[in-house]
């Protein structure tokens, strides 16, 4: 059967079809190997990053964030785009294989679609590529006219990537457009020579330019269907020559990239993989200071962002005008990259980076909320490359002044407020409290199961110090045997290593370690989210600890902590999560559930909330950084409280209240809005039988609570 | 550059409360935090940041006992060339001019082409610089706010006088500066940088060692001496206004109205 | 008893109320006493110099030369050496040229040296008892001074109130050719006037001066608020300008401006001497501060334990309340 030349057959000038295909091929492929060879070079000077273990959870990630795109529906119209984009990728890749070596193979078949398996997959791609083509239009389109804003590139980091997105989406089109040109003029053959018709999708667009075609000639066939092959052939050496030297890298990286992502939320990366802690006295520099500095992991996380803008959308730092702008850490450094890794010549390498690519309060500025990180769709990290770049800055002594004074302080007294540590545990000493709930001190005396360990702001901040008298309350309540470590705790260090003071917090940590193993408790509970984390993911060797809101939800459910109705039935109430208890440590459900358990408690969610919520400033040594900013991220979030129609913020972080309590203040919503913390509003409504009221009481209580419900 | 900086180790009294303790005699010393002299921080990275311009070695010198060593390990971790303990028994109970007599002699075993030291320390003092300079014949600038290195031996200097006002100098060298604070923002010293110098040996001199004559120096010879600390005596003090907030409010308001305060 | 002197600083022929301080100051040491006043200079500042001084003091040592047209330490260090017996008390201003002369000449004098005196006891035994604070004013200490070999002294600005009673009338002795030919190896060159900014807070009546005690930059508005209401300016301490919250033109104090308001609102300002030495005349002094203790509490007329981020808001919300009414009664 005579059917249309097959475009091996073709004879072009002076080659054959299949030796001009065979160079094209031979071309792009070295020329794509000696570009990502290129591209491999920084990472092979790069620091260790150990990445090799637990191959099946990698392997999940892979599956859940690269083939099911779990994060993508975020956003959801581009999300939908993309997916549909990647699932039609992947139902082309066969097929474009099978374009690709059809040039040179006239008679190729895919094993396994020969047949009815193969016609079947036909229309499969006919379809995918339809969508993806009229994918990349909207797209276009949606570039071109709707500009949504997270793409726009702010003055200070140069000029729009519009023109190199709307190339590469035009240049995906064209692919697509070419490669449905080919299987129609192929399909369109031989109609023109009165032979069945090789089933096409309908609808689909190869079917449409078919339905084009069926009136040409069939020498016009012959030139459409060598045009579209070679153009087909070019356009995709060239995306793939090209797309190493911008965003659509990813196609190629993001598989690896998911693979080798960080597994463990809340920790932070060692100093150096591979040196242990005794060693790094020893090393000349620690941090991140050069480009070659960074691992190669975090290379490949330069190479494999895709610019989508999400993490600097949600980037509280960003939101309120500081010069930290997530994305542009990433695009910059890409950029670095590519400049000084060229593809021909010797690298240039060994710049600093802080002060060239990078200012110092960009640094500075990021609060380790994590927003960042929870949105990336391909799971590039944020917070260790700070941290790293921070330790370098802290190596060498580049510290601002506000930020010393506090680091001085915790390395001589324990907390950073320069305070006597015999005076930690002065909040226990409130006047009424100190006889209704005496805390007893774990000073080798006094022993107890459980140790609730306090940290600095509590124990020293006074309007804090309600909280942990609150805290000590519930405990008391439940049951718990309890006690501190007193004049013997020291700050957990959660800041102190996330601002890049790692051997200030390793004293701070060997010391607090020590007195907890001398103390002999085996549970630890904290309300301090910060703490929180820091005994969870920074300390090894300690029990395990919770946060007081998981206790109290679980004795809600046990029945040991029951509430009463609140007072005032018109305020509403809205919980704000607290980054380092929601969103890096995923306790988002238990503060709702005692909310919810309390009779009459009318609540509300903010649209940023849970994963999406929005830090209130920061905690730890970030109260002493004084950023250059708009606007305080704290007034945003109690901006946020009242738009969705609460006057009550509840929160579970000390660090939250001073933040929120403060940007009440400056937001001029003073009277109008309060905040109480989750452990003093739970104490506050616990009913406490007295043995008189108990039988009539507590029924009473019962019936309003299911009322309340 | 050859620069050499007196230290000295004192309470920081920013992480510290200073009161009297029981018997009366003297300030609680319990609990205290120690920290290098502020202006003598500013100092040392005021050098520092000279010798980064114009090259040299900055020693940092510091008259006490073994637990002064430690602000000379914090200087050298800093970015400090050398730290000299200077330590003898006959050298305690000196009084300012007595310590400015010991560090002149060990200024004399060396060759310093500057010499600088915090404005004051924790006792406002602020006289060893101007005694040393003068014992040693050296011209002396106090309260000094900026430094430039000058071709030909010399620097130019500003000194902070009132009204925020600059006096500008020419002065040569050597010479013997005290700095004030607020010269410069002093690079952060980490733990791990004093972790790397905890062992590095501190050179120690004595009296003899620096021929300093222990007749010239120590109790006997000190001219002047602290007595005693005391609080100091509530004089008539303020009128506290008591009552809710919006009484006092009230109050103040009309006391100030009546002292013209309200427009 | 060894004679007393009283080195005079002036600045462009005006003597500042130091004089007559130092004078009384004398009369702490030794009450009968009747203390020289030194002064160098040149020319007509000079001459006027010499005789405002005759109203605090019975003689009038007159320096004059040339090269001290601009008092440079070492040069009037040298004339003072020249010049001074052996064995004299000399008292100096602690303040920036006390500092850089004081020292040294207690050196080349062979004298004693005591600092930043603010009483003084009297003598005993040839040794002179005075009181000291360290610790940025938190202890007082005395000192006992041997001033057997003579002393140099410096006071503390202020501390010692000049005495009631007539002027002395004293007279004026040349001792410029004593002095010979001066050099030195520091020179002056020239003063670099601080930029004025935007207010000029020495102008104004009503000063709101903040200090430490704002806790932080943003909280500042606070208090400008408050002292738009009281058609004041804003001012504060020297932690406040290294903090760079406001510019060094607000300054007050001993290395900032001199102020003489008829109100001044100390607002979290724990009372450091070298904040208050910059507050001149004897305005009616509010001190509002968190701690009972702070220091301000001594000097202030009138005193507020409270939290002046919560205080002040409501204080300048009661002034606009007067003023609104005093303005609907006037519309």
């Amino acid at each position: 059967m005579e059917s249309i030349q097959l475009a091996a057959q073709v004879t072009p000038w002076l080659a054959s079809g299949r030796t001009l295909f065979l160079i094209i091929h031979f071309l792009g492929i070295t020329c794509f190997g000696y570009i990502v060879a290129m591209r491999l070079v920084p990472l092979l000077r790069a620091e260790r990053d150990f990445r090799f273990d637990r191959p099946l959870d990698r392997l999940g990630k892979v599956l859940k964030f690269g083939l099911a795109q779990w994060k993508h529906p975020r956003y959801r119209t581009a999300g939908i785009l993309h997916i549909f984009i990647f699932a039609g990728f992947i139902c082309l890749v066969m097929r474009a294989f099978y374009v690709l070596i059809v040039g040179v193979s006239e008679n190729f078949v895919m094993p396994g679609l020969s047949g009815q398996a193969g016609h079947i997959y036909n229309i499969i791609t006919d379809y995918a590529a339809t969508v993806v083509f009229l994918c990349m239009i909207f797209a276009i389109v949606r570039r071109l006219a709707f500009k949504p804003a997270r793409y726009a590139v702010p003055e200070k980091f140069g000029k729009a990537h519009t023109a190199d997105a709307v190339f590469l989406l035009a240049l995906i089109a064209i692919l697509m457009l070419a490669d449905s040109l080919f299987a129609a003029a192929r399909a369109a053959g031989p109609i023109e020579q009165g032979q069945a018709v090789e089933l096409l999708a309908t609808w689909s667009l190869p079917w449409m330019l078919k339905g084009l075609l069926s009136s040409s000639s069939l020498s016009t066939l012959r030139d459409f269907y060598f045009g579209a092959y070679l153009l087909h052939e070019v356009t995709f050496y060239f995306l793939l020559c090209y797309r190493p030297f911008g965003i659509q890298f990813h196609v190629e990286t993001s598989l690896f990239n998911l693979y080798f992502a960080k597994l463990e939320r809340g920790t932070v990366k060692p100093v150096k993989y591979g040196v242990s802690e005794e060693q790094l006295a020893q090393a000349k520099s620690i941090g991140v200071k050069t480009f070659e500095d960074f691992t190669w992991k975090h290379m490949l996380d330069f190479y494999t962002c895709a610019d989508c803008g999400r993490c600097s959308d949600n980037c509280p730092a960003n939101a309120v005008g500081r010069p930290l702008s997530p994305r542009f850490i990433t695009i910059k450094a890409r950029d670095y990259a590519f400049q000084h890794y060229p593809m021909f010549g010797k690298p240039t390498n060994h710049q600093p980076l802080i002060g060239n690519l990078y200012s110092e309060d960009e640094i500075w500025s990021c609060t380790t909320c994590g927003a960042c990180e929870e949105e990336c769709p391909l799971l590039v990290e944020y917070i260790d490359k700070i941290v790293d770049l921070r330790r370098g800055m802290i190596d060498d002594g580049n510290v601002p002044q506000s930020l010393q004074k506090p680091l001085k302080a915790l390395e001589s007294r324990g907390n950073p407020y320069g305070k006597m540590e015999k005076k930690r545990a002065d909040w226990t000493n409130a006047k009424d409290f100190r006889q209704s709930c005496p805390v007893k001190t774990l000073d080798g005396k006094n022993h107890a199961d459980t140790l609730y360990f306090v940290d600095s702001v509590t124990s020293y901040d006074d309007r804090i110090q309600s909280i942990g008298r609150a805290t000590a309350k519930i405990l008391d309540h439940v049951g718990d045997n309890f006690g501190i470590l007193g004049a013997a705790e020291k700050d957990s260090g959660h800041e102190v290593r996330r601002f890049g003071e790692e051997t200030l917090f390793m004293a701070l940590r060997d010391h607090n370690v020590d007195a907890i193993k001398a103390s002999g408790v085996k549970r630890i509970v904290t309300a301090d989210p910060h703490t929180y984390n820091a005994l969870k993911h920074d300390y090894t060797d300690v029990p395990p600890v919770e946060h007081i809101s998981q206790v109290i939800a679980r004795e809600v459910k046990s029945g040991k902590i029951t509430f009463k109705p609140v007072e005032n039935r018109d305020s509403v109430y809205t919980y704000h999560d607290p980054c380092y208890l929601g969103r890096h440590n995923q306790v988002y459900d238990d503060p709702r559930n005692v909310l919810d358990a309390i009779p009459g408690l009318k609540r509300v969610e903010m649209s940023r909330s849970r994963d999406r919520s929005f830090c209130c400033g920061g905690g730890g040594l970030m109260l002493f950084y004084e950023p250059k900013e708009e606007q305080r991220m704290g007034v945003k979030r109690v901006q946020m409280a009242a738009e969705a129609g609460a006057n009550v913020i509840v929160t579970a972080c000390p660090f939250c209240m001073v933040n929120i309590e403060d940007a009440i203040k400056v937001a001029g919503l003073e009277g109008k809005m309060t905040a109480i913390d989750l452990a003093e509003l739970a104490e506050k409504q616990i009913v406490r039988e007295s043995p008189v009221v108990e039988a009539k009481g507590a029924a009473g209580i019962q019936q309003e609570s299911v009322a309340g419900r | 550059m050859e620069i050499l900086v007196c230290a000295r180790r004192v309470p920081d009294t920013s992480e510290n409360e200073i009161t009297l303790n029981s018997a009366g005699n003297d300030i609680e010393r319990d609990e205290l935090v120690y920290s290098i002299n502020e202006p003598d921080n500013y100092a040392v990275e005021e050098a520092l940041q000279i010798v980064a311009r114009v090259g040299g070695r900055v020693t940092v010198v510091t008259v006490g006992g073994e637990e002064d060593e430690e602000i000379l390990r914090r200087e050298m971790a800093m970015g400090a060339n050398h730290g000299v303990l200077i330590t003898d028994d006959v050298f305690s109970g000196s009084d300012g001019r007595g310590i400015a007599t010991i560090l002149k002699g060990f200024v004399q075993k060396g060759n310093y082409d500057l010499i600088l030291t915090g404005v004051q320390a924790e006792d406002g003092g602020a006289q060893v610089g101007g005694m040393l300079a003068a014992m040693l014949d050296y011209p002396f600038a106090s309260l000094v706010n900026s430094i430039e290195v000058l071709e030909g031996r010399k620097l130019r200097v500003s000194r902070e006088i009132e009204g925020g006002n600059k006096e500008m100098n020419e002065i040569d060298l050597p010479c013997v500066l005290s700095i004030q604070t607020g010269i410069n923002e002093p690079r952060y010293v980490g733990m791990r940088g004093i972790r790397a110098v905890a062992s590095v040996p501190v050179p120690t001199y004595g009296a003899s060692d620096l021929a300093i004559d222990p007749s010239a120096v120590g109790e006997a010879a000190a001219k002047v001496k602290r007595v005693d600390y005391f609080l100091p005596a509530l004089g008539k003090g303020a009128e506290m206004l008591e009552g809710s907030r919006e009484e006092i409010i009230d109050k103040l308001v009309g006391l100030v109205a009546a002292k013209g305060g309200l427009k | 008893m060894a004679r007393i002197f009283a080195y005079i600083a002036h600045r462009g022929g005006v003597v500042d109320d130091s004089a007559a301080e130092l004078a009384a100051a004398a009369r702490k040491i030794d009450a009968g006493a009747s203390p020289t006043a030194v002064v160098t200079g040149w020319g007509t500042e000079l001459d006027s110099v010499c005789n405002a001084l005759r109203g605090s003091y019975a003689e009038v040592w007159k320096i004059a030369n040339e090269s001290l047209a601009y008092p440079n330490a070492e040069l009037v260090r040298k004339s003072l050496v020249k010049v001074l017996p052996v064995g004299s008390v000399v008292l100096v201003a602690h303040e920036h040229f006390g500092i850089d002369l004081a020292p040294g000449l207690s050196i080349k004098m062979n004298a004693a040296f005591v600092s930043d005196v603010l009483g003084i006891e009297g003598v005993e035994d040839a040794h002179l008892k005075v009181v000291r604070q360290e610790f940025g004013g938190q202890v007082s200490a005395h000192v006992l001074c041997d001033i057997s070999s003579g002393a140099v002294v410096t006071v503390r600005p202020g501390a010692f109130k000049p005495l009631e009673g007539a002027p002395v009338g004293g007279s004026v002795t040349d001792k410029s050719a004593e002095i010979g030919v001066l050099t030195a190896s520091r020179r002056y060159l020239e003063t670099v006037v601080a930029e004025s900014g935007d207010v000029d807070i020495t102008k104004h009546n009503v000063l709101v001066s903040i200090g430490r005690g704002i806790q932080e930059k943003d909280n500042v508005a606070i208090a400008q608020e408050l002292a738009d209401a009281l058609g004041g300016a804003l001012s504060c301490s020297r932690p406040v300008v290294d903090a760079k919250w406001l510019d060094k033109s607000r300054q007050v104090g001993s290395s900032g401006k001199t102020v003489k308001p008829k109100v001044y609102l100390a607002c979290g300002i724990s009372g450091a001497f070298q904040h208050l030495v910059g507050i001149k005349g004897n305005p009616f002094i509010v001190a509002i501060n968190k701690n009972p203790k702070a220091p301000i509490f001594q000097v202030a007329d009138v005193g507020i334990v409270d939290d002046l981020l919560e205080f002040l808001p409501e204080l300048t919300n009661k002034i606009r309340e007067i003023h609104n009414v005093a303005a609907k009664r006037t519309a």
